[in-house]
């Protein structure tokens, strides 16, 4: 790290590739690791990616595969029992990660993009084409988003493609919100104007001049979009809109649920994924905690000196 | 007065929006989905033709009618209060299904909000104004967590602990079935038994949400001038900390109503579905599950239209706190 603090000369674009890649991770590795709740939830996130990554290192079985020795509890063969089809929990689990943790980020990154060109294209044009895209905007902000994606995801066939796509359709408009205010108060600064001055298009305006200096709101708008829709995409798949046959947390909770776990006492069928979502959603949300710190230095919670604490002065 | 026309303007489109959204949906399905059901109707036993219009005005199926007309006639059944019979609870119109399981939904629903957003509120001030405190260093991580639970995750926690092993509560239905549904002591009673654990439920999956935005809303309005004056002045500090700091603290969190409503709601049906409630949920998961498109359209209209009067309710509130949004000045 020290490194890159002594390389930042003039001409940085006439450094070799390498040099100016590892200045660029060793950026994002200070960013990282300067608040403690964005490191802790980055390590969450990224155990997560990486057993998604490598689960068909570790599991070879089928974990769809039926066997005998159904409803035990945990033991050295089953390290977290097996279902009522006697199939294991904990290779369901760990491949069952990789649907999640898959499908949560294209639809966290889908539902990003719809909200990023509605709200810059809203905010940067004005007039009529934003009024009309701010009352699409509201008006699918107070539709309830859940209800309405069941509906829609009951008309089409039944899996993660659909539960993704109706998703994003849903889900958008918080984002497109909080982007359309941001893109208005860029839109009369003097970078905007010059590049204007300058005959850029429209596009590239709002999308090379504009977008990079939102990047920070969009980066919190996509982590706490992916956290909504991993917990969005478990319910539906627990009310059996996904695809029932294959493995993922949601579809854990739904077999769960038909088996009757619950009222079987087959706690180890149901504890573990949820646990697991929960956990991947506290990283998440701690993240978007710690960006929020870095945005709002007001909201870090560090001890208040004793001086002025005695003098009931309030930060 | 001209704020309050615009909203009530705004949510009628919404209204609007949410029905036509209604109708169009099942006419862009692909694989006719709704002819399929009306199949399925046919050989459940003979169908009322009334009915039978009904529905094939809601899916347009078997009609040369132009769209327009079809939506006409579509609205008209809707002012009507008809739409259409339901397929899993043969041949009991949808209004009727609807209107059996409505109230628990919105009792529970209601209370259960109200609850978490009292409690989020005040215990949100309490941390903001002990920032860095234990209260504010413990609660802070593990709402966080808290907030990252799946509802239903934790209603099958809390079914498994307090139901099951415990035995301390019921984890099924909505009161004690051997009883009369009236409003008897019995009844109310029971009824109340009965809600304890969904209402916990939602009441701990929702409290963080409304606890930690009113925290980072309320640390940001304690280092307003105003709140240093009025502590200057030497006023107690519980009217500093409710009258001046809160006040102004907990708008975001009105204003993030509408946000948060939609989740609470969404999680609401599935915790429902999980302690066999017979509420809108339980519906919803029948109709889900048999692929009753009249039940689910209908059930959908109902929660928007709750949500969207809850809103409403939230905006009116809003106003009330919001002197700047009454004069008409923007906030």
């Amino acid at each position: 790290m020290s490194r890159s603090s002594s390389i930042s000369m003039p001409l940085p674009l006439s450094r070799p590739v390498h040099i100016r890649l590892l200045g660029g991770l060793s950026t994002v590795w200070k960013a990282l690791t300067a608040n403690r709740k964005v490191a802790v939830g980055s390590g969450i996130v990224a155990f997560f990616i990486l057993v998604a990554i490598f689960a068909s290192v570790f599991i070879h079985q089928d974990p769809n595969l039926l066997s005998a020795n159904a409803n035990q509890s945990p033991s050295a063969a089953h390290w977290l029992g097996t279902t009522a089809t006697g199939q294991d929990v904990f290779n369901q689990l760990v491949l069952g990660t990789r649907s999640s943790i898959f499908w949560g980020f294209i639809t966290g990154i889908g539902v990003t993009i719809l909200s990023i060109v509605v709200g810059l294209i809203g905010g940067y044009m004005g007039g009529l084409i934003d009024e009309v895209l701010s009352l699409v905007t509201n008006v699918f902000l107070v539709l309830p988003a859940l209800p309405l994606a069941i509906v829609l995801a009951s008309y089409f066939p039944r899996g993660a493609q659909t539960i993704s796509l109706v998703i994003v359709v849903t889900s958008w408009s918080w984002g497109a919100r909080v982007l359309r205010a941001q893109t208005l108060s860029m839109r009369s600064r003097e970078f905007v104007t010059a590049a204007s001055a300058c005959g850029e298009s429209i596009w590239r305006i709002i999308f090379w001049e504009i977008l990079p200096n939102e990047i920070s709101i969009v980066a919190a708008n996509f982590v706490s979009t992916t956290l909504y829709v991993i917990l969005a995409e478990v319910s539906l798949e627990f009310l059996g809109l996904g695809d029932a046959n294959a493995v993922s947390w949601g579809t854990m909770f739904y077999w769960a649920q038909k088996a009757d776990a619950l009222l079987l006492g087959l706690w180890w069928w149901f504890i573990p994924p949820g646990l697991c979502i929960a956990v991947l959603g506290a990283g998440l949300a701690l993240i978007n905690f710690g960006i929020d710190e870095i945005a709002n230095p007001r909201l870090r919670t560090e001890p208040v000196p004793k001086a002025l604490k005695n003098k009931k002065v309030v930060a | 007065m001209r704020h309050l026309i615009r909203r009530i303007c705004f949510y009628l489109v919404a209204l609007w929006a949410s029905i036509t959204l209604n109708f169009f949906v099942p006419r862009l399905a692909p694989g006719n989905p709704a002819e399929s059901l009306l199949l399925r109707f046919e050989r459940k036993g003979p169908v009322n033709p009334e009915a039978l219009k009904a529905l094939q005005a809601a899916f347009g199926i078997n009609t040369s009618d132009p769209l327009w007309v079809q939506y006409f006639q579509y609205l008209n059944n809707l002012l009507h209060g008809n739409l259409g019979i339901s397929f899993t609870a043969y041949p009991t119109p949808v209004a009727t299904v609807i209107s059996q399981d409505i109230y628990w939904t919105l009792i529970l629903g209601a209370v259960s909000v109200a609850i978490s957003f009292v409690l989020g509120c005040l215990i949100g001030i309490v941390m903001a104004w002990k920032r860095g405190s234990l209260l504010d260093t413990v609660l802070s991580p593990a709402m966080t967590f808290l907030s990252a639970i799946p509802y239903f995750w934790l209603a099958l926690i809390i079914v498994y602990v307090f139901g099951f092993s415990l035995g301390w509560f019921p984890f099924s239905d909505g009161y004690d079935t051997s009883l009369d549904v009236g409003w008897n002591s019995d009844f109310i009673i029971s009824a109340l038994y009965h809600a304890i654990l969904p209402a916990l439920t939602i009441v701990l999956s929702s409290v963080a949400g409304w606890m930690l935005v009113m925290r980072n809303s309320m640390i940001t309005t304690l280092s307003e001038d105003y709140v240093l004056m009025a502590n200057a002045k030497g006023l107690r500090s519980r009217r500093v900390m409710f009258i001046y700091a809160a006040r102004n603290a907990i708008l975001p969190n009105v204003a993030g109503f509408a946000l948060s409503l939609g989740f609470i709601v969404g999680g609401q049906l599935v915790t429902e579905i999980v302690f066999s409630y017979p509420g809108i949920g339980y519906s919803l998961l029948q109709a889900v599950q048999g692929q009753d498109y009249t039940l689910l359209q209908g059930i959908f209209l109902i929660i928007a239209l709750a949500v969207l009067a809850a809103n409403f309710l939230a905006d009116l509130l809003y106003t009330a706190l919001d002197p700047r949004v009454r004069q008409g000045r923007s906030a």
